[in-house]
């Protein structure tokens, strides 16, 4: 919950591989969390420095050198939140920000809430209250994209096994709850046995996912990108020769229900994740329609676009339909099967576009926009250079960006399958301690609220309907 | 002759158990205070099940008593059996429950409210809720002449009973428990009474909706009662009652009540009692759709549990006593609302019941009561100013419950007439607090009973330790004496003081320190230690230290408990406590009450919408409504202290 006074940590700079990155750390234990791995040539302590000075040096984890930095210091109240501050100025790359936001939240702090600097600035008296409204929206804004990356992209499997893990939980807890309220029926002898071994198996359970937390990102982090396009227009063998090309597969994700193929590719340190969709038209058969409707949710939340126009065959309404969709997006419009003979040229595409963006745009000027039109050859391999360069140039231009929210909530939710393995360690601790049951289910009450967190579900009534659904209450 | 016009402080309608607690803290804060009642002889009735207390149920009564409310004491008097529950459990989830006399428990309580200065009962059904511009539109004969209301928040300025008499008043309490449009089911038989045959209340309902309240119907049931000398006990396990007795009230001496009790008995239903209820299925009014109400899933019918548990082969079934001078038994664990000819079978499939006869059929009824929602947490009506309520009325069930809200509600409208501030108890502070948050915030589909998982700070929310969280609060509003405050001071400082001498003597690992660990199955010491660490372990307690802590000096028993819990559970409870500091901090943010949900920019329309329902009094409160984010609360924060600045 928000309000606390507790030490926040977030990324304040873009995550675009542009040389700088900024980590922001606030709250009153501040400059001791980051004195914790921060070492100066001269072995001083950011603590003993004056407020507003910057330091130079390095940045450790345990013995391994992580970075070379430069720390500033801002103490209360003379800092944008009013309290303490640190800023790490680092090397940009977004590994080495991960690592050290890391770093700091083992150290003691947490990953802020969205627009949480803003707020506390703001509640602090910070910011002036014209702002007020802007600081409201923003909350709104980054909240929605944070909930909308836990609940919608987290993995598959993942997802399942969390639900998986809950329901375990929820049913000890209702048990034992049950029998608290009602020990007239339901007993709780031998139960303590039963549970010990059961817990044991949650742990490991848990433990297994906090550990690959690190490694495979509950969240995927990287560019959005969604290919999309009339069906055989030739997406399926683009994504192939990206990631073929690049041999450069980081996962291919596997528990996906989805009928949509996503890969995730490296262009020079610059992360993708690849969608590819089932080609839109309008159908009437059922299941292409769902896997249509999809292609159309995924084109809505990418960061970027592809889009593969068969410069072989005549625009048709499907065509607009895509126009359509992509109005608003980063696109790259490719024409592919350059080595056919073009029935679409890339003027007449330019000149569609335009009156699309014109139809639709009530803002920018549409020629303002630039539009990328690349001729390719999927069949060939012919023009993937260009469309290589062409991502780039847009990512350093900053015009694509890594989205910090999604890091953010990564960190996040290790740090909540952290809490809940937590939980469940005081569990085993109190069972050894020979605890009353009443005590063993406020400790996996907590793990189940902190999984909870991970696949942003709250408690609510759901100790009290299980109650109810498992077990027979008396009178 | 003009009709009879009375002008009285305050008004409470129903006597039972949420009535009897409202009138007795009206009447005993100094208010002129009258209590309606269909019939005087039913006074605090106890028209189920024959207990008070019970799971997180006896919580509420101890935090009753500790306020200065009367169902503790009254229980004491009349009880026949006592029991702790979960005593081999941690102490927060100990709970009291006592068998009453019912007869017994209701002349008590009767006898009490008889004989409270400034106390009226009067036998009188009220038919209107009168606001102050129905008063003033009052003709000779009572009735309201046409006019056109005025008042977006009106009033409250009296009721109108049966025979058209006003009592004006400045308050109103409504404790009607389940007698408004009460119609009780029991098969294809269908009577338009309230609990027990007593009459039903007809009339209160649609003036409550001219008023703007919103009703809803709830449902609830009882089972049969036996006659004892049909049942054969041979067959059926004798449930006794506690060795030593420990009173529900604080201030009643447990010697005082330590006595002959009468027992209970446990016998179980089998596969053939199932299969009648399982032919007999389409006979039952719920199963057949002519219940309307919404019943509660924590006190299912017998028919409910066979279907929904259909892999269980058996159920308990309690016989307990319904008091000392009648044969009457109510059979716990088997409410039903089947008719009476297969009622009479199934219960004879019960071991010991083979020969019953029924005294009283077993049966469900239907209610009207509110969505408490439309109350603030004073338990005050948003609508309708002075205007209280308290009990199943607010959708609830239990008759704990009922004297909790019945208090709460009782204190709060004497105190809006004295023109003081009402009195909130908090989650983190009662059970009471719980109860009404979540009858109030949450949406309550079923009838609200207490449960100790409702609770998110119980270990420090405990029975026994009730005294100490609230006898203060009953103090400050009059209804606890100052005495009885004293004590609690002195108590709070005992405790801390022997916590504190606990902490500092030390123990060195001397042989006959050893030699006492050794003893108790405990491990020896490898270093040092003080009586506060080995209190910590599960197998030693404050007595037993006794043995190695000559400087100790004598303490009341309950100091004694309270060092032992406190000493032992520490940890724990530290940790909640750090979790309660959070939830005060938002507790403490309040929302002004002309707070236009419509002037906030960025909420999310789900929980504008929400808020606007709800009129939450604090951000704790709203970011516990479902359907409300934590960036709305976000943005709430930040609108608030925008809108604090700018006053």
């Amino acid at each position: 919950m928000a309000l606390k006074s507790d030490t926040i940590a977030a990324v304040a700079t873009a995550l675009n591989d542009s040389g700088i990155g900024i980590i922001r750390v606030s709250g009153d234990d501040a400059i001791s969390i980051v004195d914790k791995f921060y070492r100066s040539k001269g072995k001083s302590k950011l603590s003993d420095y004056e407020t507003h000075t910057i330091h130079y040096g390095f940045i450790y984890h345990g013995d391994e050198l992580i970075d070379e930095v430069m720390v500033s210091i801002f103490k209360a109240p003379r800092s944008y939140t009013t309290e303490d501050t640190v800023e790490i100025n680092c090397h940009g790359g977004v590994l080495v920000i991960r690592k050290i936001l890391d770093l700091v939240v083992q150290a003691g702090a947490r990953i802020a809430e969205p627009g949480e600097f803003t707020k506390r600035a703001f509640l602090n008296g910070r910011i002036d209250l014209s702002r007020a409204e802007a600081v409201m929206d923003m909350i709104h804004a980054k909240n929605d994209f944070a909930l909308k990356s836990s609940v919608k992209q987290i993995k598959g499997s993942l997802y399942q096994l969390i639900l998986d893990l809950r329901k375990e939980i929820l049913y000890e807890i209702a048990f034992i709850e049950s029998a608290l309220d009602d020990p007239e029926h339901i007993s709780l002898d031998g139960y303590n046995e039963s549970l010990m071994e059961k817990n044991d198996a949650l742990i490991e359970k848990v433990n297994r996912l906090y550990l690959s937390a690190d490694n495979g990102k509950m969240l995927k982090e990287g560019i959005t990108t969604v290919i999309i396009g009339k069906p055989n227009a030739g997406k399926s063998s683009l994504l192939n020769l990206l990631v073929g090309e690049e041999k450069a597969i980081v996962t291919n994700i596997a528990g996906t229900t989805r009928d949509v193929i996503e890969e995730q590719i490296n262009l020079s340190g610059i992360g993708l994740n690849i969608v590819d969709t089932a080609g839109i038209r309008a159908t009437e058969d059922i299941v292409e329609k769902i896997g249509v409707e999809r292609a159309k949710n995924f084109a809505m939340d990418a960061d970027l676009i592809i889009y593969v126009v068969d410069s072989s065959v005549e625009l048709d309404e499907s065509d607009q339909d895509i126009l359509n969709l992509i109005r608003n997006k980063k696109v790259i419009v490719l024409l592919n099967k350059s080595d056919l003979t073009p029935v679409v040229t890339e003027k007449k595409l330019k000149y569609n576009l335009i009156n699309v963006l014109n139809d639709f745009s009530d803002e920018s000027d549409p020629s303002d926009r630039e539009i990328r039109i690349i001729k390719v050859s999927a069949k060939e391999g012919i023009g993937l250079d260009i469309l290589e360069e062409t991502i780039k140039e847009m990512f350093f231009k900053g015009e694509l960006q890594m989205n910090d929210e999604v890091m953010l909530t990564n960190l996040r939710q290790k740090d909540a399958v952290k809490e809940a393995l937590d939980s469940l360690l005081m569990v085993r601790q109190s069972l050894e301690d020979e605890m009353p049951e009443d005590f063993l289910s406020i400790d996996l009450m907590g793990a189940y609220s902190s999984l909870g967190f991970v696949i942003g579900e709250e408690v609510g009534e759901d100790v009290v309907n299980e109650i109810f659904s498992k077990f027979c209450m008396g009178k | 002759m003009s009709r009879i016009r009375e002008k009285v402080d305050v008004c409470i309608v129903g006597a039972g158990h949420a009535g009897c607690e409202a009138a007795l803290a009206c009447a005993r804060m100094g208010l002129n205070t009258v209590i309606f009642t269909v019939s005087v002889d039913s006074i605090a009735l106890m028209p189920c099940n024959p207990n008070i207390g019970g799971s997180s149920k006896g919580h509420l009564v101890r935090e009753v008593d500790a306020l200065g409310g009367e169902m503790g004491k009254n229980i004491d008097k009349t009880f026949i059996q006592s029991k702790m529950l979960n005593i081999s459990k941690g102490p927060a989830v100990q709970s009291l429950r006592a068998q009453a006399d019912k007869a017994d428990y209701t002349r008590e309580m009767r006898k009490v409210l008889e004989n409270q200065d400034n106390l009226t009962i009067k036998q009188a059904e009220v038919t209107d809720i009168l606001t102050l511009e129905d008063i003033e539109h009052l003709d000779d004969e009572n009735n309201i002449l046409p006019y056109e209301k005025k008042e977006e928040v009106p009033t409250i300025a009296g009721v109108r009973i049966y025979t058209g008499a006003i009592y004006e008043c400045k308050a109103v309490v409504l404790c009607t428990g389940t007698y408004l449009n009460a119609r009780c089911l029991c098969g294809e038989a269908i009577t338009y009474t309230g609990p027990n045959g007593l009459q039903a209340a007809t009339h209160l309902t649609d003036s409550l909706k001219n008023l703007g309240i919103q009703m809803r119907r709830f449902k609830t049931g009882t089972p049969a009662r036996m006659d004892k000398r049909s049942i054969d006990f041979s067959k059926m396990e004798e449930q006794f009652g506690d060795e030593r007795i420990v009173p529900f009230s604080f201030s009643t001496d447990p010697d005082s009540i330590q006595k002959d009790q009468i027992s209970c008995w446990l016998t179980y239903t089998n596969e053939k009692t199932h299969e009648i209820i399982n032919q007999n299925l389409h006979r039952s009014p719920i199963y057949a759709g002519i219940i309307e109400g919404t019943g509660p899933r924590y006190c299912p019918s017998i028919e409910d549990k066979v279907v929904k548990f259909s892999d269980k082969p058996r159920h308990q079934v309690f016989i307990e006593p319904e008091g000392i001078h009648t044969n009457e038994m109510y059979v716990g664990g088997m409410s039903s609302s089947l008719p009476e000819d297969v009622q009479l079978a199934m219960y004879r499939t019960v071991p010991g019941l083979e020969n019953c006869k029924i005294v009283r059929n077993a049966y469900a009824i239907e209610y009207d009561c509110i969505n408490a929602m439309q109350l603030y947490p004073t338990l005050e009506f948003k609508s309708v100013k002075g205007l209280f309520s308290g009990g199943q009325f607010n959708g609830s069930s239990g008759y704990e419950e009922a004297a909790a809200q019945g208090l709460i509600a009782g204190i709060n409208a004497a105190l809006f007439i004295k023109g003081e501030e009402p009195l909130i108890l908090d989650r983190s502070e009662s059970y009471i607090g719980v109860l009404i948050d979540d009858l109030v915030i949450k949406e309550n589909l079923e009838p609200y009973r207490m449960m100790t998982s409702r609770a998110e700070y119980r270990l420090l929310l405990r029975q026994d330790n009730a005294d100490l969280r609230l006898r203060e609060k009953g103090y400050r509003v009059g209804l606890v004496s100052r005495e009885q405050y004293e004590y609690i001071l002195y108590k709070k400082e005992a405790i801390q003081n022997e916590i504190e001498r606990l902490k500092k003597v030390s123990v060195g690992a001397a042989k006959e320190n050893q030699e006492f660990l050794i003893r108790h199955n405990s491990s020896t010491l490898k270093s040092g230690s003080n009586l506060a660490e080995l209190l910590c372990r599960p197998e030693l307690t404050y007595e037993i230290l006794g043995e190695i802590d000559p400087e100790r000096k004598p303490l009341p028993e309950d100091v004694i408990e309270q060092v032992d819990i406190e000493i032992k559970y520490e940890g724990y409870m530290a940790r909640q406590l750090r979790q309660v500091e959070q939830f005060k901090k938002m507790e403490k943010k309040k929302i002004p009450d002309k707070l236009n949900y419509d002037d906030v920019p960025s909420l999310r329309i789900e929980a504008r919408q929400k808020l606007i329902q709800y009129r939450p009094v604090n951000v704790g409160q709203a970011s516990r409504i479902s359907g409300v984010s934590p960036a709305d609360i976000s943005v709430l924060l930040v609108y608030l202290e925008n809108y604090r600045n700018r006053k």
